[in-house]
């Protein structure tokens, strides 16, 4: 399968990134990984006339913690998924991402798909989205106006639809650093490697003598868009996990969700496995260094 | 517009003029004739395509030609080396690596690529490794007995070599 004619721009700054998006942005796409971009060119779903490919823009490979305001986690566009399954940092101060990034598509995919290419391709059954949702992380977009930040939960706007503008770079995610005692995992449903989620869950909570203070469910594969679960972190917040507070939030989790039936299950067995996953993820955590 | 791109190919510089749609399966089969990197799902997902892009592992029909200008691809074409075999391949024939051989090439560069980054794996992180290639012949079991006895013979060599 052979993708539309293109033309093609690969800038060494970003300067030189934001003067193409600002000339081409209408009809341009970015390719960073390409994990996404180029199937969906190749089915000719997407049939840009110009890619403005960033791998070689430099300054975008950071992966670091930042100790500004209450502290950060900072993932610039070009960090790779194996980059992150191989962190240490990730392992110990932000476990959701950590545990979601090995169960991403699989490890020769990952080795060129991004996180914040993912975020920006929107996708509904994407993991990460649903990582971001569960930490309030948030965007960082550049043009050459100059920049904003979005909240995860604003960008995400529609199955394969996000807020940034044509003219604009994704440049950077962020999250908020973890305070207290605090811990996260995901649990994904897949039939095999390499296959989208059937149902994706995203747990955080942090913990300050023994009480919720803050919580964070994201869902993957139940909806048009990533969803967090508000009403069911909410019930948590200012109690204790124990199996009645899990049980009321996994039942709230549930509810939240939005799922369609097809080739990967029914809506109501996929709604139930959210129910049993958000529980699952929390009983974990109530065990872990959260409890 | 077609446009000009030099790519170090298993050690060698090569250069062709392409149209930036080409994928990188296709410049390495048709332009540079090296058809050791197969066609198969060719939607990302059954990994026969895969070759070493500047020593990872890469999905050749996943990424432009135009992309690895300046890069350097290593292909199995690119494995023996003064006509003897790679470990891995030797290996692949000592412990019945294949049967029918589509998936072998990728199976073998993913496999070079793991034992570069861990000299001693894990039979799960074999299977780890190769979780991104499909053998259709469902011949996994020996294609993991030939990258423990690839990681073993590559250990024995380099304690015996001289320092």
């Amino acid at each position: 399968m052979f993708p539309s004619n293109f033309e093609y721009f690969a800038p060494t700054t970003l300067d030189e990134a934001l003067g193409l998006l600002a000339e081409h942005g209408e009809e341009a796409k970015v390719l960073a990984g390409g994990q996404s971009l180029i199937p969906l060119m190749k089915l000719r779903f997407a049939a840009p006339a110009v890619v403005i490919d960033i791998n070689r823009v430099a300054g975008l490979d950071h992966l670091e913690e930042s100790k500004r305001g209450r502290g950060f986690l900072r993932i610039g566009a070009l960090v790779r998924n194996a980059t992150l399954e191989r962190s240490d940092l990730l392992a110990d101060r932000y476990p959701t991402m950590a545990t979601a990034a090995p169960l991403i598509s699989d490890p020769i995919v990952r080795n060129q798909g991004t996180l914040v290419g993912s975020l920006c391709h929107a996708d509904p059954q994407g993991d990460f989205g649903s990582v971001m949702l569960a930490l309030d992380g948030e965007v960082v977009v550049k043009s050459t106006a100059g920049e904003r930040r979005i909240p995860i939960k604003r960008f995400l706007d529609g199955p394969f639809t996000s807020t940034i503008r044509p003219d604009e770079l994704a440049v950077e995610a962020r999250v908020p650093s973890p305070e207290g005692r605090f811990s996260g995992t995901y649990l994904k449903l897949e039939r095999k490697v390499g296959d989208f989620a059937t149902v994706g869950v995203a747990v955080f909570v942090s913990t300050e003598r023994g009480k919720v203070t803050r919580a964070g469910i994201g869902l993957t594969g139940v909806g048009a868009t990533n969803i967090k679960a508000t009403e069911a972190e909410a019930a948590l917040v200012g109690n204790r996990l124990t199996d009645a507070t899990i049980d009321e939030a996994s039942r709230l989790a549930a509810a939240a969700a939005d799922p369609r039936t097809d080739v990967r299950g029914s809506a109501d067995y996929k709604r139930d496995v959210v129910r049993v996953y958000v529980a699952r993820g929390l009983q974990e955590l109530s065990g872990a260094r959260a409890a | 517009m077609k446009q000009s791109i030099t790519v170090t190919v298993n050690g060698q510089s090569r250069s062709a003029e392409v149209e930036p749609r080409m994928l990188l399966v296709h410049l390495l089969r048709d332009v540079f004739r090296l058809t050791g990197a197969h066609v198969g799902c060719d939607t990302t997902s059954c990994g026969v395509c895969t070759v070493l892009v500047d020593g990872t592992p890469v999905k050749s029909c996943t990424m432009f030609g135009v992309q690895v200008d300046g890069r350097s691809v290593t292909t199995v074409e690119g494995l023996a080396a003064n006509g003897a075999m790679h470990p891995i391949q030797e290996a692949f024939k000592e412990e019945h690596g294949l049967q029918c051989g589509f998936c072998t090439p990728a199976m073998m560069l993913v496999a070079t690529a793991l034992l570069e980054e861990n000299p001693d794996p894990t039979e799960d992180d074999i299977r780890w490794a190769i979780s991104g290639n499909l053998c259709r012949c469902t011949g996994y079991q020996n294609i993991v007995k030939s990258v423990q006895f690839c990681a073993e013979q590559m250990r024995q060599a380099s304690a015996g070599a001289p320092s």
